[in-house]
């Protein structure tokens, strides 16, 4: 085919347009399918056991297939904003039950699991029962017990099972010193806001999966915004004894030269005192969104 | 104005070959002829030559690197021009999974002939090549003899005007080739141009009008198979007798003997005295008959020439 | 255009005359017995699961046949010479294309519905009233036709140029590549490049979407699907199947014959 004969052209006329009208037609086709929720959710084989035995000796390749589904399908949900994770852990079991040492999936799990709506599944107890097999099958990797003892500690609020855990886990030759501090700590003291930052700072420094660099991130801003608050509203108490009265805005802080600056919060927005006198976050600030959906669960 | 059934001008072909397909091999170059309305004509060659290409590059089956070819007055290019030409494809194969008669019925509807005519046809073309009896059977059950009639057929089935035949005769027993013949100079009769290859001397010998010599892509002669290899002739041969082994005959030492008969070659000039030389030696004459080089001699001749010259090539390292 | 006819249903006769036709539809009624079997042993979704594994089957098999009979469409015709006969016949090249791939396309047609009836016939066997909402399942099968017509012209492109071996290997791959097409659109990666996702944003569109035609998940559970979205789905199949073939066509048109 010479490039000046009108074949050529007509080919190459055909595919311009044609690919130009499949592109429109896709978006329209991809909309419309969106909107009838038919999505390949579809999971026909929610058996471990059965997926295993079709596998034959691909499981390891079916098991990753599985948990790249897992991964898009945790994505789509949060970007559009859907709460209804249900279809997550027959995933990762599956997942896990063909390829036991898939260690990120345990990992990935376990926080989405029993993270509640709408940024995970608000299951627990299955975050709970995939770490034990993760344990079982993967004894040394001791940061299995991380992410139990956070699940007992953030969301099933058992501190004593919380601490025991890291204790477990601080039993291993290779655990970080932090494991031990962090059992006692807990044993000792259950929730503190101290505890909660350093332990959600471990998940934040050692993640490399982005979707666990952004969830830590997420809860370390809301604490940090906790704590932050905690100190305007012991400052104010410091005003109150030194003027008698409570400082009515931020800026009469800053005035008493009790503090250097306004502080913003994470998204650099400044805090505000409420009605009642304590800390708040910024009407204008995204912070607030965080904060509300946040409580919403609770 | 020409009368020219077929008529090509410098058509060429070349072939990618070797490591990575760089490297060019030339098929077919510069074919410049033409064959006349009406005549026979026969392409030759050995096998290589080129001659399957040039009649390829004719039906539009591959396509020319150069040159141009008309079959009556439509250029190869033109999917119009097929409608009034006949092609036979060498060593034909068709689907094996229908009968001589689907297949026939199947052409007649691509060349979009009307139904009642399509049937009629059919049936003669079948009685023509003389498969009537095995219509109904598979074409997986056929032997090449009778594929290669069904291609025949195939070929003449739309009453074309031009027939262009690729090695027709090739693996027919000797009764399939002389029904092949037979049918050739039928379609002549019938004052249809007929083109076709062949290695097979004779065939082209008894065939043609003329003839077109082929060899290593470029064709070397052109003519009546008689105008071909020269009217001059190469001497006189003499067919002898002789009683007595009598070695004082001179020319004993250069006939070749079969029993009692001697056959000796010499010069034009020469006969009157080789003839009195055997009367003296009371030799009996049988016969004296020109010797005319045959078409294979000249082929050989061509092909030795062409060998050498490659050679010669090879050697001279271009 | 007739000679693109008469190639067509020759095409369809040499796939009826082999023999392997006959057996997968064979095998198409075997899987519906089995469903039937699933249907007795599951309690309250037999429909469900009649009408996944029937569509299943009805996919899977007609991709086999597709893919398998697509690859040698124009591939056996050179390879056998029977094209030499043919060509040198007033028939154009795009019009033989056009033609075996309306044959295959013709088979697989009559393939996919003896198996829809099939299907049908199990369902019928399970849930004796059938309802207006089955209808649906025809929908769905019509679908997956579009999907094998896609299929076939990749296949056929393949077959212009390939021997049999690759093309069934890169039609596979186009297969593979294509049901995944959505999510290379939706990818999302902070360490990826804006570029490379653009890129593969691109690349989704340009591969065909084969998962447009999946509607198994609505109508095991007695859903509908919006007439627009076949009709969008349609003119896709058309649309992308014209380009592949004109695709072929222009390969083909200047190819020489052995």
């Amino acid at each position: 085919m010479s490039a000046r004969s009108p074949l050529a052209w007509l080919v190459c006329g055909v595919l311009t347009l044609g690919f130009a009208g499949v592109w429109q037609l896709q978006e329209r086709i991809d909309a419309q399918r969106a909107a009838m929720y038919l999505e390949r959710d579809d999971l026909m084989l929610r058996s471990g056991k059965v997926v295993q035995a079709m596998s034959l000796e691909y499981a390891p390749l079916v098991a990753d297939l599985y948990w790249t589904r897992a991964v898009q399908y945790y994505g789509n949900k949060h970007n559009a904003h859907e709460a209804n994770l249900e279809l997550l852990w027959p995933l990762l079991d599956v997942t896990t039950t063909l390829d036991p040492s898939l260690t990120v999936a345990y990992r990935f799990g376990s926080t989405f699991l029993s993270e509640p709506a709408p940024g995970g599944a608000g299951r627990p107890d299955l975050a709970v029962q995939l770490l034990e097999r993760g344990i079982k099958a993967n004894p040394d990797y001791w940061r299995f017990y991380q992410d139990l003892g956070f699940v007992y500690y953030f969301d099933l609020k058992d501190y004593p099972k919380a601490s025991q855990a890291f204790y477990e886990g601080s039993k291993h030759p290779a655990a970080q010193i932090w494991m031990k501090v962090m059992a006692a700590k807990i044993a000792a003291e259950g929730e503190s806001l101290e505890t909660s930052i350093f332990l959600w700072k471990q998940v934040y420094d050692t993640a490399t999966d982005p979707a666990l660099k952004n969830n830590a991130e997420t809860h370390l801003r809301s604490l940090k915004v906790k704590i932050d608050c905690q100190q305007i509203d012991a400052l104010s108490e410091e005003y109150a004894k030194r003027t008698g009265k409570r400082p009515a805005s931020i800026r009469e802080l800053l005035q008493a030269g009790m503090i250097p600056g306004i502080p913003l919060d994470p998204m650099g927005y400044p805090y505000e005192l409420g009605e009642d006198g304590k800390a708040e976050v910024n009407l204008q600030s995204p912070m607030l969104e965080e904060q509300l959906m946040k409580n919403q669960k609770q | 104005m020409t009368n020219a059934a077929i008529e090509t001008e410098n058509l060429s072909k070349q072939y990618p070959h070797g490591f990575l397909h760089l490297k060019k091999k030339t098929s077919l170059e510069g074919l410049t002829m033409q064959v006349e309305t009406g005549e026979v004509f026969g392409f030759l060659g050995p096998n290589g030559a080129g001659k399957t290409t040039a009649i390829k590059l004719l039906m539009g089956l591959i396509f020319p690197d150069g040159g141009t070819a008309r079959i009556l007055g439509k250029s190869i290019s033109e999917v119009a021009m097929h409608q009034n030409v006949g092609y036979l494809p060498e060593q034909p194969y068709f689907y094996d999974y229908l009968t001589a008669a689907e297949v026939l019925d199947y052409f007649a509807r691509i060349h979009d002939l009307a139904e009642a005519d399509r049937h009629e046809r059919v049936e003669r073309m079948l009685r023509k090549v003389g498969l009537e009896t095995a219509k109904k059977i598979q074409l997986r059950k056929f032997s090449k003899g009778m594929l290669q009639r069904v291609g025949l057929a195939q070929a003449i089935l739309h009453d074309p005007q031009v027939v262009i035949l690729d090695e027709p005769m090739s693996g027919l027993d000797p009764i399939g080739r002389r029904e092949v013949r037979d049918i050739i100079l039928e379609l002549k009769r019938e004052g249809k141009t007929v083109l076709f290859s062949t290695h097979v001397l004779s065939d082209a010998e008894m065939l043609c009008d003329r003839v077109g010599v082929i060899v290593s892509g470029k064709l070397r002669g052109v003519g009546a198979p008689e105008e071909i290899v020269g009217v001059k002739t190469s001497g006189m041969e003499i067919l002898f007798e002789l009683a007595k082994n009598d070695a004082k005959a001179p020319l004993l030492s250069a006939a070749t003997r079969t029993g009692d008969r001697y056959r000796a070659h010499v010069g034009e000039g020469e006969l009157y005295a080789a003839l009195e030389q055997l009367r003296g030696a009371g030799a009996k004459i049988l016969s004296v008959s020109q010797v005319k080089p045959t078409l294979e001699e000249y082929f050989m001749h061509l092909v030795e020439a062409d060998r050498a010259q490659a050679a010669a090539v090879e050697v001279s390292g271009k | 255009m007739k000679r693109a006819g008469v190639v067509a249903l020759n095409t369809f006769r040499e796939a009826v005359r082999d023999r392997v036709l006959y057996n997968l539809v064979f095998f198409a009624l075997l899987m519906m017995a089995v469903a039937i079997l699933v249907g007795q042993i599951s309690i309250g979704i037999e429909e469900s699961v009649i009408v996944s594994l029937g569509l299943t089957a009805i996919s899977v098999i007609g991709l086999f046949i597709a893919v398998f009979m697509g690859v040698g469409l124009v591939y056996k015709e050179m390879d056998k010479r029977t094209l030499y006969a043919l060509l040198a016949k007033p028939v154009r090249r795009w019009e033989f294309l056009l033609g075996k791939f309306g044959g295959l396309l013709l088979t697989l047609a009559v393939n996919t519905a003896a198996m829809a009836a099939g299907l049908y016939v199990a369902l019928y066997y399970v849930k004796h009233p059938l309802e207006r909402s089955d209808a649906f399942v025809l929908t769905a099968v019509y679908l997956i036709l579009l999907k094998l017509a896609m299929v076939v012209a990749i296949a056929l492109l393949f077959s212009c140029f390939t021997s049999p071996f690759l093309a069934i290997l890169f039609t596979t791959g186009i297969y593979i590549a294509g049901l995944f097409a959505q999510d290379l659109r939706t990818i999302q990666s902070q360490t990826m490049a804006h570029s490379t996702a653009a890129f593969l944003r691109g690349l989704s569109y340009l591969l065909p979407n084969f998962e447009n035609f999946n509607v198994m998940a609505a109508v095991a559970h007695g859903r509908g699907v919006p007439g627009t979205l076949v009709l969008h789905n349609t003119l896709y199949a058309v649309i992308y199947c014209t380009i592949v073939l004109v695709l072929a066509a222009g390969v083909f048109s200047r190819r020489n014959l052995k």
